[in-house]
């Protein structure tokens, strides 16, 4: 933690960033660990949410970089396990938001994000189209956008036995009020 | 003959469990001189009691044996049994059934037999009990409070308004303490000074208080109600009733170079200094190792600019002995020094402070007038490090306790910097967050959430300096020990709380007991905080552990409690467990030969000479005498005494030849 020359911690730092996108204080945690506890896929993570938080409560450079590298911000599922047993009421679902757009941004995501962004654009894509979820859609989307084109194919004939792959979309009604909402939303970036 | 009641007592199974009570009863009644022997289930309990009390005067009794539990938990109640049935008190003994057989052995003959015993041995001591009487002792309703801070000052003011007069002893120039030293308080950051004057000008203006500023005490004698005590007034030089208090002396003082105690050495005073603005009393004192005159004669500026020709450079120190009912010792602790940290520079680099040196920067009344500024060179520091568990918790420094008061105030030096220092960073090493008490946790939360501390769980191994920068560094053991430095401008160490210096040489001149880190030891430590196992001396405060400023007022308010329940009683009544020298018919008097070994051997200075006169008051024989008052029935004269002149009421030799015989 050289601090030579960082009189003023707010400057740039991720923490300020998260405080400004949702209003949530890192210095509310107090590094109980009871969010790693009860996290399903913490065993998984290279950084379990309360060392994430911890290193952003730093508010320095070299830590905010090693919490966006981590592949353990993408393998959270937002579930909010954490957040409803948190005794700070420290959202954390939304701090892994911030940091994952900010890993984005800086083109410095973990190798493993890949898959998984493909997943949630083609999920978003599904969403923006038919106001829902389209099964076969997002399958194709994702295969396409992620490159794993024979992976769990197989499943698909039972899937659709039981009737939870639909051939054809089910559009909502109000579909040109969802494009607004993504568009209003993302923007340009879709 | 005598006639001697058994009463065995089954305690539930505590003792019937290993224990035949039955059989014991049995086996007891053929002891010679037992003539009534019955156990019971309960024989404290209220029909127990009255099957004592009916078997006296049923069986003519002239002697109680209760063999139950420990003497400790019932023998008032038996021998207040007894006393209603006629018997006198202490001709009724208790044999430890439970704690010294049922308790200790397993169920078998053999324990029953050890059973039968311990009463045959008792059975033996009231066959030699002789009936005694109650010693009554005045009470001097007078209480002497050491230590003027806000311990003592809170004591002393509670036993100062249930009537009482109260003679408080500071041994500094001006009552107040630590707690005047202090900038703001946890958990409320209110004024340290604002609550804390009106106190001290309310104890120096109560009619019931004698304020005793820049004194010692010197020598205690005496017990419970009537102590002796010799207080060492020392010279202030100065005429504290011509004094106006006008100040003039220490303007003119031309030894100006002396650091002050006040701001821990922050600031320099004169040599004729009042410690801080608001001292009570607040008149000046001449410190006389640093004093011009008093080292080489020359000077005298103070009595000569003196309006009211106060000084006095001849005044000796005065040595007052005065009558006491109670002592309140509440002297307080001090506070660990940075030069016993070789790790953290041996207190040799100057913005390496301790907490009590922040609290004078941050205070309004110190040498920065409140300004952070630090020591080295006055800047205004934008990184600074507290340092918690500074010397506590660390066995290798002696102190493996915790000092209790430094992760609040640590806190607490956190939000007074980031108000004063708006855009600094304070960070602060800990090893635990230690903060319980009414709004505590919540007060070091606000300090990291609201003030943006940043608390890193580690502690820190070494200091060092490098380009006008202090190079903390330290570990975080909650990023798996992740090695943390940090360039600060001032670091803070929180040191540990210890007992004052020589608090062991002012325990022993009490009599009373300590804990091997010079801390007063209490009676019990829960259900006798507040008492020592001296009668008549209490504790109040840190001079017993560490404390925070509420429990030592908590504390000061109990002892007070406990000295006016003292007071509230005309006479007290003692044990008359004392030793006694003998008396024989003439031409013999006594067996004692004066030797007076006795008397050096009394750790209670209980032992006096006296003169046998015959009838033209010529001294026959001069021989030991005890003062019954002063002995409290230890027994080490009796062990010393060459001709068997003294013996213990209640355990004479020859009872304690008797029990033994028996067995």
């Amino acid at each position: 933690m050289s601090s030579a020359s960082h009189h003023a911690p707010h400057a740039d730092t991720l923490a300020a960033r998260v405080k400004a996108a949702t209003g949530i204080s890192l210095a509310q945690c107090y590094q109980c660990g009871k969010c790693a506890a009860g996290c399903p896929v913490s065993e998984e993570m290279d950084l379990t949410p309360c060392q994430v938080l911890r290193l952003l409560q730093y508010g320095q450079d070299k830590y905010d970089e090693r919490a966006m590298r981590s592949a353990g911000i993408w393998l959270c599922l937002s579930c909010e396990t954490c957040s409803t047993r948190c005794p700070q009421e420290v959202e954390i679902p939304k701090i892994m938001d911030v940091v994952r757009a900010e890993a984005l941004k800086r083109g410095i995501a973990h190798p493993k994000s890949k898959d998984i962004l493909a997943f949630h654009r083609a999920f978003l894509d599904s969403v923006e189209q038919t106001g829902r979820l389209y099964e076969i859609g997002l399958v194709a989307n994702y295969k396409l956008r992620s490159g794993h084109f024979l992976k769990d194919v197989m499943l698909a004939p039972k899937m659709y036995v039981r009737g939870k792959l639909g051939l054809l979309p089910h559009m909502i009604k109000g579909t040109a009020a969802v494009k607004r909402i993504f568009k209003r939303t993302l923007g340009s970036k879709g | 003959m005598s006639r001697i009641g058994v009463f065995t007592c089954h305690c539930g199974e505590n003792i019937a469990g290993t224990v035949d009570c039955p059989k014991v009863a049995e086996l007891t009644r053929q002891i010679p001189g037992v003539v009534h022997s019955v156990d019971y289930k309960y024989m404290c309990s209220d029909p127990g009691q009255t099957l004592i009390k009916e078997a006296i005067k049923e069986h003519k009794l002239d002697g109680v044996v209760v063999a139950a539990c420990s003497p400790r938990m019932h023998e008032p109640t038996f021998r207040k049994a007894a006393a209603e049935a006629g018997v006198n008190p202490y001709l009724c003994e208790m044999a430890n059934l439970r704690e010294h057989c049922s308790w200790v052995h397993e169920k078998n003959e053999a324990t029953t037999q050890k059973a039968a015993d311990l009463v045959r041995i008792m059975v033996e001591k009231v066959k030699h009990d002789t009936p005694l009487t109650p010693i009554k002792v005045p009470v001097t309703k007078t209480a002497l409070v050491v230590g003027g801070g806000i311990a003592g000052i809170q004591t002393a003011l509670d036993i100062a308004n249930a009537g009482h007069q109260v003679v408080l002893v500071e041994k500094s120039p001006s009552i107040g303490g630590h707690m005047s030293q202090l900038s703001e308080t946890f958990p409320t950051l209110d004024c340290s000074q604002c609550i804390l004057t009106p106190r001290m000008v309310e104890a120096a203006q109560h009619p019931n208080i004698k304020l005793m500023t820049y004194s010692e005490v010197e020598k205690v004698d005496g017990f419970i109600g009537n102590f002796k005590v010799t207080v060492r007034k020392k010279a202030k030089k100065v005429d504290e009733k011509a004094c106006t208090g006008c100040g003039l002396c220490v303007t003119k003082c031309p030894n100006k170079k002396i650091p002050d105690e006040f701001n821990e050495g922050l600031a320099f005073r004169p040599a004729i200094y009042v410690p801080f603005p608001q001292a009570v009393p607040n008149k000046p004192t001449i410190d006389t190792a640093n004093c011009t005159y008093f080292k080489n004669g020359k000077c005298g500026v103070c009595s000569k600019v003196c309006p009211t020709g106060a000084i006095r450079y001849d005044q000796e120190d005065e040595l007052i002995t005065m009558d006491i009912g109670a002592i309140v010792m509440a002297t307080g602790f001090k506070l660990m020094q940075t030069d016993k940290f070789p790790e953290y520079g041996y207190g040799k680099y100057k913005d390496v402070i301790d907490g009590m040196q922040f609290e004078r920067l941050a205070s309004a009344s110190g040498p920065t007038a409140g300004v952070i500024k630090r020591p080295s060179d006055g800047k205004e520091p934008e990184t600074v490090v507290f340092i918690a568990c500074s010397g506590s918790r660390d066995r290798a420094k002696g102190v493996p306790y915790c000092s209790k008061i430094c992760c609040m105030y640590t806190a607490k030096h956190t939000m007074l910097y980031k108000h004063k220092v708006h855009h600094g960073q304070a960070y602060v090493f800990y090893m635990d967050i230690r903060s319980a008490g009414k709004d505590y946790d919540e007060f070091v939360r606000r300090a990291i959430e609201e003030d943006e501390a940043k608390y890193i769980r580690g502690r820190v191994s070494r200091i060092y300096e490098e380009d006008g920068k202090l190079i903390v560094k330290g570990a975080d053991t909650l990023m798996n020990g992740e090695p943390v430095e940090i360039k600060a401008d001032m670091v803070v160490l929180a040191t540990a709380v210890q007992s004052q210096d020589r608090s062991e040489d002012l325990a022993q001149t009490l009599h009373i007991s300590y804990d091997k880190y010079g801390f007063f030891a209490e009676a019990h430590p829960k259900l006798r905080p507040v008492e020592t196992n001296t009668a008549g001396i209490f504790l109040a405060g840190a001079c017993q552990a560490p404390r925070d400023i509420p429990e030592t007022v908590a504390q000061g308010s109990a002892a007070g409690a406990k000295v006016a329940a003292l007071f509230s009683q005309d006479e007290l009544t003692r044990e008359p467990i004392v030793a006694v020298v003998n008396r024989q018919a003439p031409p013999l008097f006594s067996t004692c030969t004066g030797c007076f070994l006795c008397q050096t051997a009394c750790p209670y200075q209980a032992i006096e000479q006296e003169e046998i006169k015959d009838r033209s008051g010529r001294v026959i024989k001069t021989v030991a005498k005890v003062n019954p008052g002063l002995c409290q029935g230890c027994g080490t004269c009796v062990a010393f005494c060459r001709t068997k002149a003294i013996d213990l009421a209640g355990f004479s030799n020859e009872q304690l030849f008797a029990e033994l015989m028996t067995l």
